[in-house]
């Protein structure tokens, strides 16, 4: 017995292990509290929060659970990519590599399409919860303002992989989602009042979208760079801010 | 006055804080957990859908977008595409973000309560609800061709022709829509007084105005399945 507590102090009394380390674990409140804020992970948290908001019948862990499964998409994504190229040529090809082919590589396309689904409901879930706690009140309006964006940011990450796979759901599900760009007023072909602007098939908001008339080579590579890169990069930097401002904003919201 | 202060020195001392480690930390660690347990379960499972490489040459039928814009494609059966496409989910992302600035009643922060905000959380569920209702009426009540089959009904492309539809007279349109939005606007403020003084003009128009919206949107789609309007409006430029 008094060998193992040596062995112990040993270890972790070293220079190397205080190094890395920066408290003990012994349950006092001093160390309870350097847990949270000398943790860069954990220091999202503040030291201590109101009771009621550790609930899960209070926050329904929705919004924790949104961020957690964006990081689990964040993985399989990353993953994913390693099997994917957005060539028309090649994609469709890919997919069956991954459904058949790649070891694990049907679980890992299946954990990221269901986590994608899994997403949209959490954060609208979550949307519904802050509503009926009033929790866009006073001082938190604008953090609403960030959570509605980080919303529709959600649906179009979700909308922009829909096209990925470059099979006949995809393709058919994107053709019928940006065949509404064509309808925009002013700024759609088909929409009204775009004669004022101009607007023809190969110059208005659609073919924006597109990169051309049709959903071809252009499309599929946008819809890839936007899936994997901008909109992450965008919804991730909207994130901090909106952790952030939750904390900013004096934590969770509760009654007064 | 005096009230007032000591009643915010006892807030301030209110202290039902606790340590986050590990009371929050845990349990947003279960959850992380079970989410991945619940996630990686479903998935070995489930397949995720694969269908035939994508062929511009052969059109799915019924094309559907995702399943959470299928309520929006739901409202494609009862407006143009420039509405139910663009300008409706606009409307719904602004009506989203003005809600902060809109709603200043100042019960109900940070709690869950109907009683002190009724007129706030029945429009918003409501709104919640009918976008879910349309979804899943666009996901498993259409079949080829848009065509609505019950659930108990099997898909076929064989379905009796819809009645035709008719266009209201453009007079009686532009008098019906134009009447709404205006008895819409004037009626609540005279009859509900102190709502429509608290809120201001200009608050009280914007809610008026997007609770309208929604409510107008019901409407047309009532008369639509009802009366087989196709337009309320209809001129060579735009149609509603």
């Amino acid at each position: 017995m008094k060998l193992i507590l040596d062995l112990i102090k040993k270890i972790t009394g070293n220079e190397i292990w205080k190094s890395v380390f920066r408290h003990g674990y012994t349950d006092t409140p001093r160390n309870r509290v350097l847990q949270i804020i000398s943790n860069v992970w954990l220091h999202l948290h503040p030291a201590k929060v109101r009771e009621h908001g550790t609930k899960i019948r209070f926050t329904w862990c929705m919004g924790g659970i949104t961020f957690f499964i964006f990081l689990f998409e964040t993985i399989t994504g990353i993953l994913l990519m390693f099997y994917y190229v957005p060539d028309v040529n090649r994609a469709y090809a890919d997919m069956v590599d991954l459904m058949y082919v790649v070891p694990f590589g049907r679980f890992l396309r299946n954990s990221h399409r269901w986590g994608a689904h899994a997403m949209v409901i959490t954060v609208s879930i979550h949307m519904l919860r802050v509503f009926l706690t009033g929790s866009y009140k006073p001082p938190r309006q604008f953090n609403w303002v960030v959570g509605v964006i980080l919303l529709v940011l959600t649906l179009l990450l979700s909308f922009t992989g829909y096209l990925l796979p470059w099979d006949q759901l995809g393709y058919w599900a994107i053709t019928v989602g940006t065949n509404m760009a064509r309808a925009t007023p002013f700024l759609g072909h088909e929409g009204p009042f775009s004669y004022i602007l101009g607007m023809k098939p190969d110059n208005d908001v659609r073919f924006a979208l597109l990169g051309g008339t049709v959903i071809e080579a252009p499309a599929l590579l946008r819809a890839y760079v936007w899936h994997c890169i901008a909109i992450p990069i965008i919804g991730g930097a909207l994130m901090m801010l909106h952790f952030w401002r939750v904390r900013k904003d004096g934590g969770i919201s509760g009654p007064l | 006055m005096e009230v007032m202060e000591e009643k915010r020195g006892v807030i301030e001392f209110k202290d039902d804080k606790v340590f986050a480690w590990p009371t929050l930390v845990a349990k947003e660690f279960l959850a992380a957990i079970l989410v991945t347990v619940g996630l990686l379960f479903y998935s070995y499972v489930v397949d995720a859908p694969l269908r035939e490489l994508s062929n511009p040459g052969q059109a799915e039928n019924p094309a559907k977008a995702p399943w959470y814009f299928l309520g929006l494609q739901e409202a494609l059966v009862y407006f143009d595409p420039w509405f139910a496409g663009v300008v409706l989910p606009s409307i719904i992302i602004v009506g989203l973000i003005l809600i902060p600035y809109l709603d200043i009643n100042p019960k109900g922060n940070g709690y869950y309560s109907f009683k002190d905000r009724k007129f706030a959380v029945t429009t918003f569920v409501f709104g919640y609800v009918f976008w879910y209702v349309l979804i899943y009426i666009g996901t498993a009540l259409r079949g080829p061709f848009w065509a609505f089959f019950w659930p108990w009904e099997k898909w076929t492309h064989d379905f009796p022709t819809p009645p035709p539809l008719h266009n209201l007279p453009l007079p009686l349109g532009i008098v019906l829509l134009g009447g709404f939005y205006t008895a819409g606007l004037i009626l609540p403020a005279l009859m509900k007084r102190d709502f429509f003084m608290k809120l201001g003009v200009i608050r009280y128009a914007i809610t008026m105005g997007l609770l309208l919206t929604m409510i107008g949107t019901v409407i047309k789609m009532v008369f639509r399945l009802a009366f087989n309007v196709r337009y309320i409006i209809a001129t060579p430029w735009i149609n509603i």
